[in-house]
């Protein structure tokens, strides 16, 4: 843990020695985020409800998700990067710190700039907020969801980019998962089919980083009648997948060959 | 034609065919991101269904219309370089290390050469990252086939779609001659060009007064243009106003490229003492 903060200390005052390039990204992060959901606030000028929900209740699953999800991507999306360090050789060098390689990759290139993101993600949920009759229980399952879906999200970079040691250049394929999961959990559920609502939840589980919750702060229950108990179940979901992504991330430093070995 | 320009036209071809084999290399990173665009193809156009099913003509399309817009956007968004990653980005590099100063000694136009590279680039990524998802998502939905005429213009569109992006592109990176790092301005530019060019929702849905600048901007020239082409929006004196749009736009920012890089040019040799 000490190292990965040393790391990304490293990175971030590296990052402010081009101040001008950093605020600009800077902002650009906070307006990619503010522009995305204006994209679907603007939906709204043409529409009521959305999959029966309204723009207050999607922003709450927008907020909730992309908090969670800009947080992961803060502090370990840059582990996406193992294809080019494995062809440039830097994996091995890597290999004889001593740290564990998966805190190396996760802290390398840390960017203080993704704060801006996050920051997005807690105005959008900020503004949601009101419609929420909030309670102790209710903070409760918030705090639990985002420290869950942080953790979630944090299993789907590392297991997705773990493919890399089989294929180097193909970094583009966990982009499906991280980026388009992130993506998909910004709607409703009720606008895709049953199966896909499915597999978001016993294949890949994000249903849990919002959906299941949100139903919950909302008093609602799950039109596609998943059991009362998975709104409280998003920590589970995140254990499982901490020990699937362990096993997965073994399997692939095992499989690790320096190139041109 | 004359022997000089013949052959400069030769080499503008090699640079370009060069282009096209180098990122054809990358069997891996086509077949990855070519599922990537198909996966984000699929969520936008359940997005698109769910608001279509409430207003059937939302923005004026039909639902079908809608969804083919879907796959146009994912088809086009590597072949345009929406995030970065044409020739420009090398350029960006090449300044932030210094060996620009090569490119600057050669007898041939800098800008002419990171073109002719990007369009090689844009070409290899019609041609797989553009086609393949396309049929993915024809498979699945079913898309709205244009008609002949629709097809031309369709395809004198992307390749000014290619060449508005790439001096956009250009003047960005160009940008790191003063400030050294280009990566800021680089991602603000995807964050306009990703909300202006239609990819997230079509500029035709933005209330008037927005949707009326949206579209005098280049970036609609990105994917707004040649979708309508594609979908039959624009036809006939339309579709060539559409296209003349699109041409203004080249000309007027490859010369601003020109200018700026001969302005930058003389803080090179500034630099170098």
């Amino acid at each position: 843990m000490r190292a990965y903060w040393l790391i990304a200390l490293l990175w971030i005052r590296a990052a402010l020695s081009y101040p001008v390039s950093f605020w600009t990204m800077m902002v650009g992060g906070v307006l990619i985020t503010f522009l995305d959901f204006v994209s679907i606030w603007l939906m709204f000028t043409h529409i009521d409800s959305y999959g029966g929900f309204s723009l207050r209740e999607i922003g709450l699953l927008y907020g909730v998700t992309s908090i969670a999800f800009r947080i992961a991507d803060m502090l370990v999306g840059s582990v996406e990067k193992i294809g080019q360090k494995v062809r440039s050789g830097d994996l091995d060098a890597m290999m004889t710190k001593p740290v564990p390689v998966l805190v190396q990759l996760c802290a390398d290139r840390f960017e203080l700039r993704r704060l801006g993101q996050i920051g997005q993600g807690v105005a959008v949920f900020a503004w949601a907020a009101p419609i929420v009759d909030w309670n102790p229980q209710r903070l409760g399952v918030l705090v639990m969801a985002i420290v869950s879906g942080v953790v979630i999200y944090f299993c789907v970079f590392v297991t997705f980019s773990t493919i890399q040691f089989w294929t180097t250049d193909a970094s583009e394929f966990a982009n499906a998962f991280t980026y388009g999961g992130n993506t998909i959990m910004q709607y409703p559920m009720t606008i895709f089919p049953r199966e896909v609502v499915r597999s978001l939840t016993y294949l890949l589980p994000l249903t849990f980083v919002n959906w299941y919750p949100c139903l919950f702060l909302l008093g609602e229950t799950d039109p596609f009648g998943a059991p009362g108990w998975f709104r409280f179940a998003s920590p589970l979901a995140a254990l499982v997948l901490v020990g699937i992504t362990a096993l997965v991330w073994r399997q692939g430093l095992r499989r690790y060959r320096s190139t041109g070995s | 034609m004359s022997g000089a320009q013949h052959s400069q036209v030769g080499l503008y071809a090699a640079v370009a065919a060069r282009s096209f084999r180098r990122y054809s290399t990358y069997t891996a990173a086509t077949l990855a991101g070519i599922f990537t665009n198909s996966v984000f193809g699929i969520i936008l156009t359940f997005a698109y269904l769910a608001l279509w099913e409430q207003n059937p003509t939302a923005g004026g399309y039909e639902v079908d219309q809608a969804v083919t817009f879907v796959w146009i956007g994912q088809a086009l968004l590597m072949t345009i370089a929406l995030w970065s990653g044409g020739s420009t980005d090398d350029l960006a590099e090449r300044i932030r290390n210094g060996d620009i100063a090569v490119d600057l000694y050669r007898p041939v136009s800098v800008l002419g050469w990171y073109l002719a590279a990007d369009l090689g680039r844009g070409l290899y990524h019609f041609a797989t990252r553009g086609v393949a998802p396309t049929i993915v998502g024809a498979v699945l939905f079913g898309l709205v086939v244009p008609s002949p005429a629709g097809v031309v213009g369709f395809a004198i569109s992307i390749v000014l779609a290619v060449v508005v992006s790439f001096s956009v592109r250009f003047l960005f990176a160009v940008s790191a001659f003063w400030i050294l790092d280009a990566t800021g301005p680089r991602v603000l530019l995807s964050v306009l060009a990703t909300f202006f060019s239609g990819l997230t929702l079509p500029l035709n849905l933005f209330p008037e007064g927005l949707r009326q600048v949206a579209l005098a901007l280049p970036f609609a020239s990105y994917i707004q243009t040649p979708a309508d082409i594609w979908l039959g929006r624009h036809t006939g004196a339309d579709m060539l106003a559409a296209i003349g749009l699109q041409i203004l736009w080249a000309v007027v920012l490859l010369a601003l490229c020109s200018l700026v890089l001969r302005a930058a040019t003389r803080k090179v040799v500034v630099q170098g003492g």
